[in-house]
């Protein structure tokens, strides 16, 4: 290739510079399938809401369904249960933020915040550890329910009271509560 | 010192082959290979490594004929090879005992070029391209522990695939990437298939790069010192394809043991429960080799500044890999061989156990005690005695009510509830981060300090002159 000494950059160096640009954007779109494959598919998406019934679960009862392939804790609280977790001031938390899908925005831990709206004995929650994703203990009778009386995550030891709020051990946030609506007094629609 | 290719073809065929192909002089090189004349049985491992290598791809080949990747049927398929495929049961046991065996051997192999100092120049190439090996392992042995699709095969995936959820702003949307869902399922299980069967062929590949990158140097040996000339080498054949074959046979001698003496002892009896998605069991353990970063993971159990905890421990785990990459520019000390470094030989020998006690941790549960300050505050008839004596202590003292542990007791045959207060506690995780910070503090810290202020031990003249001069004595 004939080398011109000048400061100017050529037509050539322009068309070099452009076709190898076109080169990257298009390399880089024929990748995007290849690794967007691996995202959830429709068919997992599909499953995206379940409906659950209520009305044979008793106060102190909890059941565990399943919705996305997740545990999800449905639990009927007792009334000390519920003084409990409303006792507890929310400055005291170790994650003072609701983590509930149902409200927008940072709201704060507060027991009201994270039962069901207007039924505040029943409680909703995906039953996933938040440190790294084991299913804690407490659901059933005879289950360690941990130091606060709620949930107990035997992996490493994280501590969740009985609003599903973390309150010892290494995990950083409370249950995460999902989106869900009351269809009628005993039925709900998770999802 | 980079050896010739000093090969001529004897016959007719050969010689017209090695103007097309020089295969029969790759052959030729690496039998003629000049090794150090003083070379150990440490050195045997490379071999042994080869050899485990293999066998994992032979045997992994064989189960995929019997292996079904699918949640409802991987479980199944898994018992079937055991109990209905000819010998199916042997070619499983020789798979999943051959990971722990690769793993054992990997770990003499890397240890044993920390101590001789294998890291440094000119052979930090050579070390990387170990390190990459030895990851591409990690990820290998991980993906196939999931396929048999038990309960340790599930747990272990979820709470390894979570780790990446503490990466910041992206975690969510890479974890839903690598599950294929919204938790570990049956995308998972095939993408991991795929991978598992992928995987050991790239890492065929590394290792050819590796031996490729320990031949231009050559290889270091036990006093550290360069080759200088044919006196300090022998042929790598026969001297060391006898020497490595007699390492094999002593390895395989341990091999056989756990195949068919022990063949379960190193797995975890909650994998022969099939994976169930509700129900989490009581204890989480990854397999033994990846235990020192389970520790390390589970040490970091509070916020640093912005990197809350969960993170925290991430990024120790992955760092405690990373920073091999940097090893040989750590360490200051121009001499390679620990038999010359008086100070740096005691601590690699800390650092061993430092490694081991991590192993010890990662397999315990991090809340169990080592040993504690405590006090009996008192004895009472009832739990309800207790209670109030407890609510008193922390209503009058600034002890907290966690503080506190009750035990049922029996003194004289009557029943009671002792109180005790626990005023400091070294549980499995204090332990998990002192053994951190000493694993860290050595690679960050000792090493480079190390060779400013050690005075190293006269270094021989040459290979051959101490091989004879050790004849003598
Ligand atoms: C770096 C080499 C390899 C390592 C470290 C490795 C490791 C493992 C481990 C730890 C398991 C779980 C064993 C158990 O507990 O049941 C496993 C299972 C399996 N591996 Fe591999 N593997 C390797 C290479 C391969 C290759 C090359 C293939 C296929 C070509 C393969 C196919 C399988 C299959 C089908 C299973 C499931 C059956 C079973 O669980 O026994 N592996 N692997
Ligand atoms: S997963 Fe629950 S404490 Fe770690």
């Amino acid at each position: 290739m004939a080398h011109i000494d000048t400061d100017e950059p050529t037509r050539r160096d322009f068309l070099y510079v452009a076709t190898g640009a076109f080169a990257a954007v298009g390399g880089a779109a024929a990748i995007w399938p290849l690794i967007d494959q691996m995202n959830p598919d429709a068919s997992a998406l599909a499953l995206a809401s379940i409906e659950v019934d209520l009305s044979s679960i008793e106060v102190g009862q909890s059941i565990t369904v399943q919705w996305r392939g997740k545990p999800v804790f449905v639990r009927r609280r007792t009334a000390a249960e519920v003084e409990e977790a409303k006792s507890v001031p929310v400055e005291t938390l170790p994650d003072p933020i609701a983590r509930n899908d149902n409200l927008s925005g940072d709201v704060p831990a507060t027991d009201a915040n994270r039962a069901a709206e207007g039924k505040e004995e029943w409680l909703v929650m995906v039953g996933i550890c938040t440190h790294l994703g084991c299913v804690p203990k407490g659901q059933k009778v005879g289950d360690a329910k941990g130091d606060f009386g709620g949930w107990f995550c035997p992996c490493h030891g994280s501590h969740y009271d009985t609003a599903g709020r973390i309150r010892k051990g290494p995990a950083p946030q409370n249950l995460e509560v999902p989106v869900y609506s009351f269809l009628s007094d005993d039925r709900i629609k998770i999802g | 010192m980079s050896h010739e290719i000093t090969y001529t073809p004897s016959n007719a065929f050969t010689r017209w082959l090695d103007e097309r192909l020089p295969i029969m002089g790759l052959a030729h090189h690496m039998l003629e290979y000049p090794t150090p004349r003083n070379l150990n049985y440490w050195w045997t491992f490379g071999g042994i490594l080869t050899f485990c290598l293999l066998t994992q791809i032979v045997t992994g080949i064989i189960l995929v004929m019997h292996y079904t990747p699918h949640v409802d049927l991987a479980f199944n398929s898994v018992e079937h090879i055991m109990r209905d495929v000819n010998y199916g049961w042997l070619i499983r046991y020789v798979h999943a005992n051959g990971a722990s065996m690769f793993f054992l051997a990997v770990y003499i192999h890397m240890f044993r070029g920390l101590y001789y100092g294998s890291y440094k120049a000119p052979r930090e190439v050579l070390w990387i391209l170990g390190v990459i090996i030895y990851l591409l392992m990690m990820a290998a042995a991980f993906m196939g522990y999931v396929l048999p699709w038990g309960q340790m095969s599930f747990w272990g995936a979820t709470v390894i695939t979570n780790l990446f959820g503490a990466i910041p702003l992206v975690g969510d949307a890479i974890r839903e990437w690598l599950w294929g869902g919204f938790a570990v399922g049956n995308p998972t299980l095939q993408r991991f298939f795929s991978l598992h069967y992928l995987i050991p062929f790239i890492i065929l590949g590394v290792v050819v790069l590796h031996i490729w990158a320990l031949h231009v140097p050559g290889n270091n040996n036990p006093l550290g010192i360069s080759v200088k000339d044919e006196q300090d080498t022998v042929s790598f054949h026969p001297y060391m394809t006898v020497k490595d074959a007699l390492g094999l046979t002593v390895f395989l001698l341990l091999f056989a043991y756990f195949v068919f003496y022990n063949p379960n002892v190193l797995g975890h009896a909650d994998n022969y429960i099939e994976a169930d998605p509700l129900q989490t069991p009581p204890h989480i353990v990854p397999e033994w080799y990846l235990l020192p970063f389970y520790a390390i993971l589970r040490a970091i159990t509070f916020d640093i500044g912005p990197i809350d905890s969960k993170l925290g421990g991430v990024i120790a785990m992955f760092g405690s890999i990373a920073i091999l990459f940097v090893l040989p520019w750590l360490d200051t000390s121009k001499v390679r061989s620990a038999r010359f470094r008086p100070l740096f030989r005691q601590f690699f020998f800390l650092f061993v156990v430092v490694c081991l006690g991590l192993g010890w941790a990662g397999g315990q549960s991090p809340d169990r005690t080592i040993f504690t300050s405590s006090e009996v505050i008192g004895t009472y008839e009832s739990a309800g005695e207790a209670d109030a004596a407890i609510a008193e202590a922390v209503s009058q003292t600034d002890a907290t009510a966690d503080m506190f542990k009750k035990h049922d007791v029996i003194e004289d045959g009557v029943y009671g509830v002792e109180v005790e207060r626990v005023d400091y506690a070294f549980d499995v995780a204090s332990l998990s981060l002192v053994l951190t910070i000493l694993y860290f503090a050595y690679f960050l810290i000792l090493l480079p300090l190390l060779g400013l202020i050690e005075k190293t031990k006269p270094l021989p003249e040459s290979i051959s002159k101490a091989v004879l001069a050790e004849k003598d004595a």
